[in-house]
């Protein structure tokens, strides 16, 4: 008896059933807030941590700075599952690549796989990602591939629903050339006031700062994040 | 002399030819009063806890057909490897044909490689499954088990979509599990500790809401093995039948009795010999 209704993806079964809450009938998202600087050497991610469903938060500690590679990160936004599903295949790409060059592979090709993945099948993603990483032959890369599919590179990338109340702090505040410190110090304050105004933002901000030496992840929890005077 | 149709062999995989159908119906023929029938939904409560041993997972058992309980004792908590189980909420059909073919997946893999199954190795499977069929089958999973990397915990989405938490619930009950998961939750619990906050987190969704219900089921996976307890605690609002439904019998009277011997020829007798090389 199980008929499916509609070739509507975001509609599934539960439209009239009562005993099942309307959010079970959404798709997870993470309505997010993505960033990523350059700085000489290498980049710095940052993400915050919360995945909806509707109005539910499905996860409140998501990591959403996922490795493709040793040096090669993304930040995803967008739906959960079409960002997973493409980082992994993304990240399978890459390896076999790698294996094939007998070197590690460069920020711009992950950045074209996910382009060529994210263009080709446009219509039934939903998908807004920023790679980004250190290589040896180009140091530290920020690319932006938002939803459609279109790859720039730029020294400082913001992405997701959050990141539209942010575009006025990141161009006041970016200067070419600071230190990994300060770029950590400005991405920690950009996450924290988009988390601050985004209702699909929140959680816990994670960094992560990837050098030609390593990779270093931290987090700033919920009540260390810094606070403005507005609030 | 032409054949008036063509035989054709059945084509693998969903077949999605009555979703437009479905859809032009609901839309334009009934005017909007006519509704496609909809699938049997556990509206339900299932949780998993990470403890200190190992993991602990729990589910109601009532299994709905719209505002009729069609199962007061059903099965949420699926065996999947001998050290996996999966809780299913949602479509009851496609988390019950999921998991089992999740599990066959993992035992054919078990019998190729000689290894055990991994929860990470479950959960791709499970991702890779269900973001193939692009939210259709409706299956929220968790996942829990202990492999040679330790105790872990995933819930896969409908759409593909993957998590990892020390404590989850899911299904329509599980506001108000996740209330008490929130709330009770601590690193490195002891077994009993554990046992009681997933009690707690099932019993919560069955007060709380409609579509969960009746007993609750407990299961216990650790390095040592599993302890399936069904039920862990039996519903105290449990009716005792008022009266038997079997007839005696001699209750229906036998009027007359004709008895018609079938006559059978044997028209044919092939032997097959067996290659028993």
């Amino acid at each position: 008896m199980a008929l499916c209704t509609g070739a509507n993806q975001t509609e599934p079964l539960s439209q009239n059933h009562d005993l099942v809450p309307d959010w079970t009938a959404h798709e997870v998202r993470t309505g997010t807030t993505i960033m990523a600087v350059e700085f000489d050497g290498g980049v710095v991610m940052g993400a915050d941590s919360r995945t909806t469903t509707g109005a539910y938060i499905a996860n409140r500690v998501t990591d959403k700075l996922t490795p493709i590679h040793d040096r090669i990160f993304c930040c995803r936004s967008g739906s959960a599952a079409d960002t997973q599903a493409i980082a992994d295949v993304v990240a399978y790409q890459l390896d076999l690549h790698s294996i094939v060059m007998n070197e590690p592979p460069q920020v711009k090709t992950a950045a074209n796989l996910f382009r060529r993945f994210c263009y080709r099948y446009r219509e039934e993603l939903m998908a807004g990602i920023i790679v980004a990483g250190w290589d040896k032959r180009g140091g530290g890369q920020v690319f932006t591939v938002p939803i459609g599919g279109m790859l720039v590179r730029q020294p400082v990338a913001v992405g997701g629903s959050g990141s539209s109340y942010i575009y006025g702090f990141v161009d006041e505040n970016f200067k070419p050339g600071m230190s990994k410190e300060e770029c950590l110090c400005f991405t920690g304050k950009a996450l924290a006031l988009a988390m601050e105004r985004d209702g699909s933002s929140g959680g816990v901000a994670r960094l992560a700062a990837i050098t030609e030496a390593g990779l270093e992840r931290s987090v700033i929890l919920g009540n260390q994040l810094p606070t403005f005077s507005s609030s | 002399m032409s054949l008036s149709y063509v035989l054709e062999p059945p084509a693998s995989g969903f077949s999605f030819e009555n979703s437009t159908r479905n859809a032009i119906v609901e839309n334009s023929l009934g005017n909007g009063n006519v509704k496609t029938p909809s699938p049997l939904k556990t509206g339900t409560t299932i949780a998993g806890v990470v403890y200190k041993d190992g993991v602990v997972l729990g589910a109601d058992t009532r299994a709905t057909s719209s505002e009729v309980v069609a199962d007061k004792m059903c099965a949420k908590i699926h065996y999947i490897a001998p050290n996996i189980y999966c809780c299913g909420a949602g479509t009851a059909a496609d988390t019950e044909k999921t998991t089992e073919m999740l599990s066959s997946n993992l035992a054919i893999f078990s019998m190729n490689s000689g290894r055990n199954p991994r929860l990470v190795m479950a959960a791709n499977i499970l991702q890779d499954i269900l973001f193939r069929h692009k939210g259709q089958i409706g299956a929220h999973l968790i996942l829990g088990g202990v492999d040679c990397t330790g105790s872990h915990l995933y819930t896969v989405g409908p759409y593909g979509s993957m998590d990892k938490m020390p404590y989850l619930a899911m299904g329509s009950g599980d506001l108000a599990a996740m209330g008490i998961l929130e709330d009770g939750f601590k690193l490195n619990m002891e077994l009993a500790d554990a046992k009681t906050l997933v009690r707690d987190a099932i019993h919560a969704g069955i007060m709380s809401d409609l579509g969960s219900g009746n007993n609750i089921d407990i299961c216990v996976i650790s390095r040592k093995g599993v302890d399936y307890i069904r039920p862990f605690q039996e519903s105290q609002f449990n009716d005792k039948r008022q009266r038997k439904y079997k007839y005696k019998a001699g209750t229906t009277p036998v009027l007359s009795e004709t008895i018609v011997p079938l006559k059978l020829d044997l028209v044919e007798e092939t032997v097959q010999l067996m290659e028993t090389a």
